[in-house]
């Protein structure tokens, strides 16, 4: 019964978000308060529907209530609690109801905490998000319900994919998706301004705390959706350029161009164009994600399942809202007036600088990723494009953006001076060569391009404070002195600073991994050391275990550090009984920002194991990088401007003029 | 990210064997051993998805690697080994794509998007300081004759 609630709850949202792609915005163009005011609870009344119909699926799943396909296909009465829950969104259909649930509420949120934005430009932003909310819902419900019966029920699932039953597929998915459809506000916010026509240095304030909230869950999505391939994969990597990671990417590129262009927007009512635009292609790049992922065109294995028919509808959805959008564009974009002058040497050029990398970088990630597609639908030759590629590719397009990134923030609006900026960053700079210096004197085949690659990741990370330790006047001033100006410095500057600071020490993660791991390939025995980085490995036995819905030959491993520290690593080979598939449980063991990394393989008959062992030194940085990066978001996002700076209501103006009518 | 699917379907075509690179593969020279291990990555698993014959522990992985590792032995140098192996299985074995006409836009893409777009802001701002200057000479003469006004009220 709940089953079918549940899918009756999800044809009510279709209905609802069908009123709210009309109603509103035939108010607004109307100038008819009561339709606009339509939205206002439409949206939540979505939301409220569509998280009844995804309770009514976890349910389903939570009892293990096999008469539902999507349950039977991904679940089993033994799988452990935690993954029944997750597994709700471990497959296709269920993803996708996740996917307009997230999209539903930052509809109703915009709907709730959004009072303070100008009704007509309200009505429209929720309309558009409706058109995107009933479209996808629709999509559910022709082609992927996850509502349907099957008679007679089977007694038992057929269990969820092993390398899925990881704490990482509860958190990863559902921050990815926030990002992902966290963007389509912009785009919804895009769509508004085009269709109302105005533009303004508001517009931009308002925007801007929604593509920084979207754009820290997207940040943090994606890291770690890399640690979790990390550790769960056993094979020490943690970034693959795979079609779906780069659709992943692709958003999260133009994301932070359009986080940086909002801000000479907000600032300086310049590159109004651009910011639209940029809103515009990062959502469409989010739903060409969701394509390329859901379709199988592209020969991803992430695909959960692969249709054609789901990919002719997706790729209809994609033209609509991608010609759409850039069709209204085309047309309304010339009547926006633009303003604020500048020079090449400026806050504003830096940003433009910014932009344009980032967006190269989009494009460059873009083209490697659907040229395979493309050469093979031209002329039917297949060709591979993978990590050589992008490395050769991407790699050179950072070293010129990066080299920026602490100049950025120190130079002034409209004019700006190179030479002052470069003078604050002396420290900076002689650390990096100081550094460089010490790698090049303690390392004895470091190449070139990781020494170069330390130096700026040592720039960008101490950079990024310069403009702290300038505002702050520190040595000039006291230290009491420095530290009140420190305190009183608006958020955002520490936003950007430990932003930047993040890109820092992912590069040097990066680096540290790629030019300093070292890996043994090698068969052990019983009682057999291994010298792994200074660290003794011995290979102790292997231990059979049994857990609730796998089988396990532990590998136990007895260490010893450099400084005597004894301890113990348990790598295991598991096999899943119910879909007979064998993963590989790498151990992992951190020291500072460095890990001992223990991959098993097959036990052979004579008991001994082939194992590889990695030493990643730094590795952890990889990830520690978007952490400060998702902090630093988030103290931005705490700022008081961000607030402060949207209109009062008149409520609150009123209160305001009373007070002074009273002084 | 989701590789993990990746994982499974080349689980499934690997029950039975060990990880990628094994003991027995490995080269007494270091030198080669390197080079083996360099070519590895740039070469395509056939059977898995956008992985590396260095990452993937498939059969038909092994057996790409081994035979990179005899060219090797062999004599030939890295290109003639790509060159052999390119002949064998195509261009679809390689990672990364050959510089060809065909492939011309591919390898284009950084370099034409940064000119685009460097060309695009840059006739963008020449017109707006063009526009700018153009307003900002031009006032009319009520505008003119308001600003004395406004100016001779101040004082």
């Amino acid at each position: 019964m709940t089953v079918e609630l549940g899918h009756y709850c999800l044809v009510l949202a279709l209905v609802l978000s069908l009123c709210q792609s009309v109603v509103p915005i035939i108010g607004s163009q109307r100038n008819d308060m009561r339709l606009m005011a339509t939205a206002d609870w439409t949206a939540p009344a979505t939301f409220l529907f569509l998280a009844l119909s995804f309770a009514a699926l976890v349910k389903a799943n939570v009892t293990s209530d096999f008469s539902v396909q999507n349950v039977w296909a991904n679940s089993h009465t033994l799988k452990p609690l935690l993954y029944k829950y997750t597994g709700v969104w471990g497959n296709h259909e269920g993803s996708m109801l996740l996917w307009v649930l997230i999209l539903a509420m930052f509809a109703a949120s915009v709907a709730v905490f959004g009072k303070n934005l100008p009704p007509a430009l309200r009505a429209n932003v929720l309309a558009v998000q409706a058109w995107i909310l009933a479209s996808f819902v629709l999509f559910i419900l022709v082609t992927s319900n996850p509502f349907i019966r099957l008679d007679p029920a089977p007694f038992e699932g057929q269990d969820l994919n092993p390398v899925l039953q990881d704490i990482g597929l509860a958190i990863h998915p559902p921050l990815l998706y926030l990002g992902y459809v966290g963007f389509s506000i912009t785009f919804s916010f895009a769509m508004a301004a085009m269709i109302s026509g105005r533009i303004d240095a508001a517009w931009a304030r308002w925007v801007r705390p929604w593509a920084l909230a979207a754009w820290v869950f997207l940040t943090a999505g994606i890291a770690m959706g890399s640690y979790w391939a990390y550790y769960e994969l056993g094979w020490g990597g943690y970034w693959f350029w795979d079609p779906v990671e780069n659709a992943s990417f692709i958003p999260w590129l133009t994301g932070t161009a359009l986080l940086h262009s909002a801000l000479v927007m907000e600032k300086r009512e310049a590159l109004k164009v651009w910011t639209i635009l940029l809103a515009l292609i990062t959502f469409s790049m989010s739903l060409l994600g969701t394509f390329l992922v859901r379709s199988g065109v592209l020969t991803s294995v992430h695909a959960f399942a692969t249709d054609p028919e789901r990919g002719v509808f997706i790729l209809a959805i994609l033209i609509l809202f991608i010609g759409g959008s850039l069709f209204l564009f085309a047309i309304r974009a010339p009547l926006l007036r633009t303003g604020g002058l500048f020079t090449p040497i400026s806050r504003e050029g830096a940003l433009v600088f910014n932009n344009l990398f980032l967006t190269t970088a989009a494009a460059t990630v873009l083209v490697g990723t659907l040229y395979p597609l493309v050469i093979e639908a031209v002329n039917g030759a297949k060709i591979s494009v993978g990590e050589p590629f992008f490395n050769l590719t991407f790699g050179p397009l950072m070293i010129p953006l990066l080299l920026a990134v602490p100049i950025g923030p120190l130079l002034s609006w409209k004019r700006g001076d190179l030479m002052g900026a470069l003078q604050r960053l002396y420290f900076a700079a002689g650390s990096a060569l100081f550094v460089m210096i010490l790698v090049l004197a303690f390392t004895t085949d470091a190449p070139v391009l990781a020494v170069l690659g330390i130096g700026i990741s040592v720039w960008v990370t101490l950079g990024a404070f310069a403009e702290i330790i300038t505002r702050s006047g520190f040595p000039k001033k006291s230290l009491p002195v420095a530290f009140k100006r420190v305190a009183g410095l608006p958020r955002s500057i520490w936003g950007s600073a430990l932003g930047h600071a993040g890109m820092g020490l992912t590069l040097l993660g990066i680096v540290g991994v790629g030019a300093f791991q070292h890996e043994i390939i090698t068969s052990v025995t019983p009682g057999q050391k291994v010298d792994v980085a200074g660290y003794s490995v011995q290979f102790d036995r292997v231990l059979p275990r049994k857990g609730s819905n796998y089988i396990e030959d532990v590998v136990l491993f007895n260490v010893t550090a450099p400084n005597g520290n004894t301890f113990q690593m348990q790598p295991s080979k598991r096999v899943y009984t119910t879909r007979r598939m064998p993963t590989t449980e790498a151990a992992i063991e951190t020291f500072w920002f460095s890990q001992l990394y223990i991959s098993p393989g097959d036990v052979a008959l004579d008991g001994s194991v082939t194992v590889r062992f990695w030493w990643k030194p730094l590795v952890t940085l990889i990830w520690l990088g978007p952490l400060s990066m998702v902090f630093g978001g988030l103290i931005s996002l705490s700022d008081r401007r961000l607030r402060i700076g949207a209109p009062t209501t008149a409520k609150a103006r009123r209160k305001e003029v009373e007070v002074k009518a009273s002084a | 990210m989701l590789n993990l699917v990746a994982a499974a379907f080349f689980f499934l075509v690997s029950i039975g064997i060990a990880s990628a690179v094994e003991p027995d593969e490995v080269l007494d020279d270091p030198v080669l051993e390197e080079r083996a291990r360099q070519l590895s990555t740039e070469l395509r698993c056939l059977v898995c998805q956008n992985q590396s014959i260095d990452d993937s522990d498939a059969q038909l992985a092994k057996d790409l690697r081994v035979l990179v590792r005899e060219r090797l032995v062999a004599g030939d140098s890295d290109s003639q080994v790509i060159d052999y192996v390119v002949g064998r299985y195509g261009e679809f074995v390689l990672l990364k794509p050959r510089f060809s006409m065909r492939n011309l836009l591919l390898w284009a893409t950084p370099i034409i998007a940064l000119l685009l777009g460097a060309f695009a802001f840059l006739t963008m701002a020449r017109r707006r300081r063009a526009a700018m200057t153009a307003e900002s000479v031009s006032l009319t003469p009520e505008e003119n004759e308001r600003i004395t006004k406004i100016l001779d009220e101040r004082d």
